[in-house]
């Protein structure tokens, strides 16, 4: 409505502007990543290098940081994998056969509000006691239980939509319900499970408090190495921009190819899409 | 979905019985329910436990000492410093992403060429890590060799060294700037598909009708989409309140204790002055507080429909 009052160049004007401003950060990450050490604290500050090169990213492959990325992946991976398992089983049963009424729904999704600092000391504590700390198995637990309720929450959202009609015939047919679970079901609700998954995953990958606290050197993620290279020394801006860089163009594949579901995905299912 | 239908689901009959019947509901959530119980139910027992010890990292007595640590909450100004500075990062951000969201999603919500490019590159900011985001504007805000401060000298027509992470005039314009950032876009992206759920045809008629803007926007627009604008800030709201990454990464809670929000603050109790008991405290406190704030706005939203 505004827009419309607006001539069109006016229109275009406000639009690079502000995509400038919310871009412009972006892009300064990157390129300080293909800096020279020369470059990067050369006064007034290079606005564009004047060659990509790559040896910031040689260095952390040389030095093995890189692995943080893999540390990531694999954590983000089957905690990715592990909680759209039984988050879709959970919202299935709630959906379909209201389990636990509105009060679980309810409590379940007030878990996915609670903050992280406030359960992460006594999880740290546990780990501790059961040497759980710095190992994968640790992280992927408490990663997939902490997207639970978000899973559940879409997923309940999803189950919904699919017609009751589906699931009767396939049981009068003589199916068991973990089939009609798997073979009816997980099917209908393709696209939105893998919606789901996508931000999930977007969760563990980007988490920094859970990695910061229960990581030492094994299972280090990038978010913590980025902040290793923090000190009051400033020549470690060339290791901080390209460490993030590699943390960063993952996630920007993946949430490009499946960017007709990040309405729906970061609303909680508040806009149906 | 009605209880009758829920029901001839439930009673029709089923030839293989390879797991009674009655018992696959519970079966699907018993999993999930027990790894919940893991971040939902153990965190708040075991905090309240210990939070009636004396425990530090080094000292392991289990003996119980009361309401002690309950008691140092209300003494510890350093705490109280540290709830008033959450409470102003979210007063401040929050209303701010709000009305620039707005205005952004009113802006492209007719097409123009370009649209979905402009969408696309304006969204990136939200996918980023939190502690990325705090990284990159830590480069940009650099007094020297960052550009923010180069620009403001071009605008301002005299060179300018501004102090951003460590003035303490500018440390919260830094967080604002880098929370506005990352978070608008998020804002806008809802918003912008609340808007266009409208019934344009409403609006035109109002138009016709000789309805001036404020009136069409108070009286239609946002009433229709006030249950994705409410879930909107309810989400931005508890997650401005929990913030910790941005500001680890642009402050570490510096100059002194100046940013120190709640979750920095818990953590440097707990992970740098190893005080267990008083963290479970805190710990408890939050979520005690926490609970009761989140299930208020989830029934009264109708989140839970």
């Amino acid at each position: 409505m505004i827009a419309r009052r607006l001539a069109l160049p006016l229109r275009y004007a406000a639009v690079i502007a502000l995509t400038l401003f919310f871009i412009f950060p972006v892009y300064w990450l990157f390129i300080i990543s293909f800096k020279t050490p020369e470059e990067i604290f050369h006064y007034p500050p290079v606005w564009y290098p004047k060659s990509i090169q790559f040896a910031n990213y040689h260095v952390l492959f040389k030095d093995g940081d890189a692995f943080t990325v893999w540390n990531s992946l694999v954590l983000a991976s089957i905690s990715t994998f592990l909680a759209m398992m039984l988050g879709t089983m959970c919202a299935y049963s709630l959906a379909r056969f209201k389990t636990g009424g509105e009060n679980l729904a309810v409590w379940i999704i007030s878990q996915r509000l609670m903050p992280p600092i406030a359960i992460i000391f006594p999880i740290f504590l546990l780990y501790v006691w059961l040497a759980w700390v710095d190992t994968y198995h640790g992280l992927i637990i408490l990663y997939t239980a902490f997207s639970l309720p978000y899973v559940i929450w879409m997923m309940r959202g999803y189950i919904e939509e699919v017609p009751l009609e589906l699931e009767e015939s396939a049981l009068v047919d003589g199916c068991t319900r973990w089939e009609v679970l798997w073979k009816v079901v997980f099917p209908m609700v393709r696209t939105g499970l893998f919606a789901t998954a996508v931000f999930t995953f977007v969760f563990a990958w980007n988490d920094f408090i859970f990695a910061l606290v229960l990581t030492r050197t094994e299972v280090t993620t990038y978010t913590v190495q980025v902040t290793h290279y923090f000190g009051g020394q400033s020549n470690f801006w060339a290791k901080i921009a390209a460490m993030s860089v590699l943390g960063t163009v993952p996630i920007f594949v993946v949430v490009a190819t499946m960017q007709r579901f990040l309405v729906r995905g970061i609303s909680m299912g508040a806009v149906k899409g | 979905m009605t209880s009758e239908t829920v029901d001839r689901v439930l009673d029709t009959p089923v030839r293989k019985h390879r797991m009674p019947d009655r018992n696959f509901r519970l079966w699907l959530v018993f999993p999930a329910i027990l790894l919940l119980l893991l971040v939902g139910l153990f965190p708040l027992v075991y905090s309240l436990v210990i939070s009636f010890q004396n425990l530090t990292m080094t000292d392991q007595d289990t003996s119980f000492h009361g309401l002690m640590n309950y008691a140092q909450l209300f003494r510890d100004h350093r705490l109280w410093q540290a709830i008033l500075h959450t409470l102003l990062i979210t007063a401040v951000a929050l209303p701010l992403e709000l009305v620039l969201g707005l205005l952004m999603a009113q802006l492209l919500l007719d097409n123009m060429p370009g649209r979905q490019l402009f969408i696309a590159l304006i969204v990136l900011p939200t996918i980023i890590s939190p502690i990325v985001a705090g990284a990159t504007w830590r480069l940009m805000f650099d007094q020297r060799y960052g550009p923010v401060n180069q620009i403001i000298s071009w605008l301002t027509g005299h060179q300018q060294v501004l102090l951003w992470t460590v003035n303490p005039k500018l440390v919260y314009p830094a967080i604002f700037i880098c929370e506005i950032w990352q978070w608008t876009p998020f804002m806008f992206l809802i918003l912008l598909a609340a808007l266009s759920h409208v019934d344009r045809s409403l609006l035109e008629a109002a138009e016709l009708d000789g309805a001036r803007f404020p009136r069409i926007f108070f009286k239609i627009v946002l009433p229709a989409i006030w249950p994705v604008m409410a879930i909107a800030i309810l989400i931005r709201g508890i997650d401005l309140f929990r913030i910790f990454d941005v500001i680890w990464a642009l402050t570490g809670g510096g100059p002194g204790t100046m940013t120190e929000t709640i979750s920095i603050y818990t953590y440097v109790q707990g992970f740098q002055q190893f005080e267990s008991s008083y963290t479970a405290a805190i710990a408890f406190l939050i979520v005690a507080l926490m609970s009761v704030v989140v299930t208020w706005a989830i029934r009264r939203m109708g989140f839970a429909r």
